[in-house]
C-alpha cells in the first residue's frame, strides 16, 4: 500500500513469528503477526484466550521469557528503529520510557513491599535526570492525575482497592509520558463502574499526552468505547483489520463474526447466543490450512490445505479468509451487523 | 401469586466478625425464586452475591433470617438433615480451576456426590450414571479417565454443572459460572445451562457481575448494593426502568459492542465504602448524585412502586 509510507507509526510489526520451545514440543504464539500503530491513536487487540495477545505486547517491550520463548523471525520497529537487533542497555532505555505496558493485574504487578510512591518514583529516577526528592515529588502528581490523593503516596499497595491499585500501574506507565503504551486488558479485573472511571482517565490522558495505545482486549464492548482500530487476532495471527467502522459494520471473517454472535444483546434479550462451535486449536499443532477452519461454518475444501491470503475490502481493512477475493469483497458472505 | 415460590428467603443475615468490627456481608435480604425460574444477582465485588447464595445453602451459616425451601426453613435443619437437603439444592461454582480436585478423574469428581449421599452404591450403575450425566452437558465419552488439568476451561465448567446435576437437585446456585470463560466458549456453556433448565425444570440462582449475561439469562434481577437488595424487577422492567440511582450507573456502565445507540454514562465518584459497621444511612449515599440529608440521616426500605418491581431509594417514594 502507497499509503503506508506516509503514515507516522509509533509501532510496526512485520512477519513476526514466535515459539515457546518446551520439552512437549513447540508452541507456535505467533506466526506471522503484523500490526501498526498510528501515533495518537488507539489499536484494539481482540482475540480469546491463547490467540497470542500478550505475546505480542510483550515482544513490543522484547520481554519474552527465554528460555522457552524465541523471536524466530520478523521484525519490531519502534519509531522506525528495529528494536530486535538493539543491545540489552539500548532497550533498557526505551522499557518504561519510549513504551510501557499496564499488565493485566493490579494485584500481582505492585511490590508489597515498597509504598506505591517509590515504585512509582522507580521508574521516574531510572529515566529522567534529578535525584530522590524530585522523583517522589513526580510520583505524587502522577498519583494525583490517575486519581489518587498525592498524600496517600506512603503506603502500600495492601491499603488499595483494585481500583486504586490499577490506577497507580497506570500512574506508573505514564510516568516518563511514554509513547506508547500497551494495555494489557488492563480493566478486566475491575468492576464495571470502576472499570468506567479508568477507561474515561485513559481517554482523557490520550488526549492530553497523544500517547499512541494499544488496547489489547476480549472485550468488543471496550473496544467500541476507546479504540480508533481494530485488529482481529486467532492463532497468532491477524486474520481481520480495519477502522472500526470496518469491523463492526462491515464485518468480514466468520471469526469475527462469531464473537459478535457470542456476546449477549442487551437491545433484545430473547435472541439467542449462538457460539463459534469447538475449541481454540492447540498451538503446539495447528491445522495446516486455515487455523480457523475446524471451527468455521463456511469451511471449502482448500481451507483446509492453504493458509489464505490478505483481501482488501478498502485501504483501511483487510481480512485473511478463503471466501473471499477482489471480486466478491465487498458485499460480503458472513452477516454484517 | 397462587403458587408458592420455590424458594423464599426473608431477612437473611450474616455478619462476619473482624478485628475491626462487624462486617455486614449480607444485611437484611429479602426476595422469593419461583419455581423453573432464573433470579440473577448483580453487584459489584464486595456486594455480599456470593456470601448470599451460599448463606442459602447453608455453605456459610446465616446470622439470622430464614430460607424457606419449598416452604421449610432450612435454616432450622439440623447439620445431617441440611446435607440431605442439600441433594435438591447445588451450587456451581465460579472458578473451573480451583473448584475440582486435581487428583480426582473426571468420573470420580461427577461420581462423588453419588457416593458420598449413597444414591448409587453400585459401581457399575455409578459409571453409566457419570456417562449419562456427561453425555447431557456435552461431554465426550473418551474424557472419562482424564483429569482437570488436561481439560480447558469450558470443558472443566462442564464438569462442574455435571457435578451438580448427579443428585437431580430443584435449585442450582451459580456462583459465576461463566466470568472465567472466553466469550465464545461462554456462550456455548450459557445456552447449556438454559437448555439443561427447560429440560429439567430447574430454578436457578445466577450470581454475576456481568449485566450483558444477567440480562440475557435471568427472569428477574435484584442488584446489590454494600450487603443491602436495592432494586428488584422483572429483567425487562429493570432495564427499561433501572429505578435506584446506582443501578441506572451500573447499567450506564456496561460497554457496549456497537458503534450505534451509544448511551450517556453515568461516572460514579468514588469506590464502595466499608461494609464493617455501616452506619443507619443508605449505603449509596456517599457515591450518590441525588444524595440528600435524609439519605445520609436514615435507611430506605424496600418498596413495590410498580408490581413486582422493589426499589429501597427515598428518591423513589
Amino acid at each position: 500500500m502507497s499509503e503506508n509510507a506516509k503514515k507516522d507509526l509509533t509501532a510496526e510489526i512485520k512477519d513476526l513469528v514466535v515459539e515457546f520451545r518446551t520439552d512437549y514440543g513447540v508452541v507456535q504464539a505467533l506466526n506471522g503477526l503484523e500490526l501498526e500503530i498510528e501515533r495518537g491513536k488507539t489499536l484494539g487487540l481482540v482475540g480469546e484466550t491463547g490467540a497470542g495477545k500478550t505475546t505480542t505486547g510483550l515482544s513490543l517491550l522484547r520481554l519474552i521469557p527465554n528460555p522457552p520463548g524465541v523471536i524466530v523471525s520478523g521484525s519490531i520497529k519502534l519509531d522506525g528503529k528495529d528494536i530486535l537487533s538493539m543491545g540489552d542497555k539500548e532497550m533498557q532505555a526505551i522499557r518504561g520510557k519510549t513504551v510501557a505496558m499496564i499488565f493485566q493485574d493490579p494485584m500481582t504487578s505492585l511490590d508489597p513491599v515498597m509504598t506505591v510512591e517509590q515504585q512509582i518514583a522507580e521508574v521516574i529516577k531510572l529515566h529522567e535526570e534529578g535525584g530522590q526528592a524530585e522523583a517522589l515529588k513526580r510520583a505524587r502528581e502522577m498519583l494525583e492525575l490517575v486519581g489518587i490523593p498525592g498524600s496517600r503516596g506512603g503506603e502500600y499497595p495492601h491499603q488499595f482497592s483494585g481500583g486504586m491499585k490499577q490506577r497507580v500501574v497506570i500512574a506508573m506507565a505514564l510516568a516518563c509520558n511514554p509513547e506508547l503504551l500497551i494495555a494489557d486488558e488492563p480493566t478486566t479485573a475491575l468492576d464495571v463502574t470502576i472499570q468506567a472511571q479508568v477507561l474515561e482517565m485513559m481517554k482523557g490522558l490520550r488526549e492530553k499526552y497523544n500517547t499512541s495505545m494499544l488496547m489489547i482486549t476480549h472485550d468488543l464492548g471496550i473496544v467500541a468505547e476507546i479504540c480508533d482500530k481494530v485488529s482481529v487476532i486467532y492463532a497468532g495471527r491477524v486474520i481481520e483489520h480495519g477502522t472500526l467502522e470496518d469491523i463492526f459494520k462491515n464485518t468480514r471473517h466468520p471469526y469475527t463474526e462469531g464473537l459478535f454472535n457470542s456476546l449477549p444483546n442487551l437491545e433484545d434479550r430473547q435472541a439467542e447466543l449462538k457460539p463459534i462451535k469447538g475449541l481454540m486449536p492447540d498451538p503446539s499443532n495447528l491445522p495446516k490450512g486455515c487455523a480457523f477452519c475446524p471451527r468455521c461454518d463456511y469451511a471449502m475444501d482448500i481451507c483446509k490445505t492453504e493458509k489464505p491470503g490478505r483481501t482488501y475490502r478498502s485501504d483501511t481493512h483487510y481480512v485473511e479468509c478463503h471466501l473471499y477475493n477482489k471480486d466478491n469483497i465487498q458485499e460480503g458472505k458472513v452477516k454484517s451487523r | 401469586m397462587s403458587t408458592q415460590p420455590l424458594l423464599d428467603v426473608r431477612n437473611l443475615k450474616k455478619y462476619f466478625s473482624t478485628p475491626k468490627g462487624m462486617l455486614h456481608a449480607v444485611d437484611d435480604v429479602t426476595f422469593t425464586i419461583e419455581k423453573g425460574k432464573t433470579l440473577g444477582v448483580v453487584g459489584e465485588s464486595g456486594c455480599g452475591k456470593s456470601t448470599t447464595g451460599r448463606a442459602i445453602l447453608r455453605l456459610l451459616e446465616p446470622t439470622s433470617g430464614e430460607v424457606l425451601f419449598e416452604g421449610q426453613d432450612v435454616v432450622k435443619l439440623s447439620k445431617e438433615e441440611m446435607r440431605k437437603k442439600r441433594t435438591e439444592m447445588q451450587i456451581i461454582f465460579q472458578d473451573p480451576f480451583s473448584s475440582l480436585n486435581p487428583r480426582k478423574t473426571i468420573s470420580q469428581i461427577i461420581a462423588d456426590p453419588l457416593k458420598i449421599n449413597k444414591i448409587i452404591t453400585d459401581p457399575a450403575k455409578q459409571l453409566e450414571r457419570v456417562r449419562e450425566l456427561m453425555e447431557i452437558v456435552g461431554l465426550a465419552d473418551r474424557l472419562i479417565n482424564t483429569y482437570p488439568h488436561e481439560l480447558d476451561g469450558g470443558r472443566r465448567q462442564r464438569i462442574g454443572i455435571a457435578r451438580a446435576l448427579a443428585l437431580n437437585p430443584k435449585f442450582i446456585v451459580c456462583d459465576e459460572p461463566v466470568s472465567a470463560l472466553d466469550v465464545s466458549i461462554q456462550a456455548q456453556i450459557l445456552n447449556l445451562m438454559k437448555e439443561l433448565q427447560k429440560k429439567m425444570g430447574l430454578t436457578y440462582m445466577f450470581i454475576t457481575h456481568d449485566l450483558s449475561v444477567v440480562n440475557h439469562f435471568s427472569d428477574d434481577i435484584a442488584v446489590m448494593y454494600l450487603g443491602k437488595l436495592i432494586e428488584k424487577a422483572p429483567s425487562e422492567e429493570l432495564f427499561a426502568n433501572p429505578t435506584h440511582p446506582y443501578t441506572k450507573a451500573l447499567l450506564s456502565a456496561i460497554p457496549v459492542p456497537s458503534l450505534d445507540n451509544r448511551r450517556e454514562r453515568i461516572l460514579l465518584k468514588g469506590e464502595i465504602t466499608s461494609p464493617i459497621e455501616p452506619p443507619a444511612a443508605c449505603r449509596f449515599a456517599n457515591r450518590c448524585p441525588h444524595a440528600t440529608d435524609r439519605c445520609r440521616n436514615g435507611e430506605p426500605q424496600l418498596k413495590e412502586i410498580r408490581p413486582g418491581h422493589f426499589v429501597s431509594c427515598f428518591l423513589s417514594e
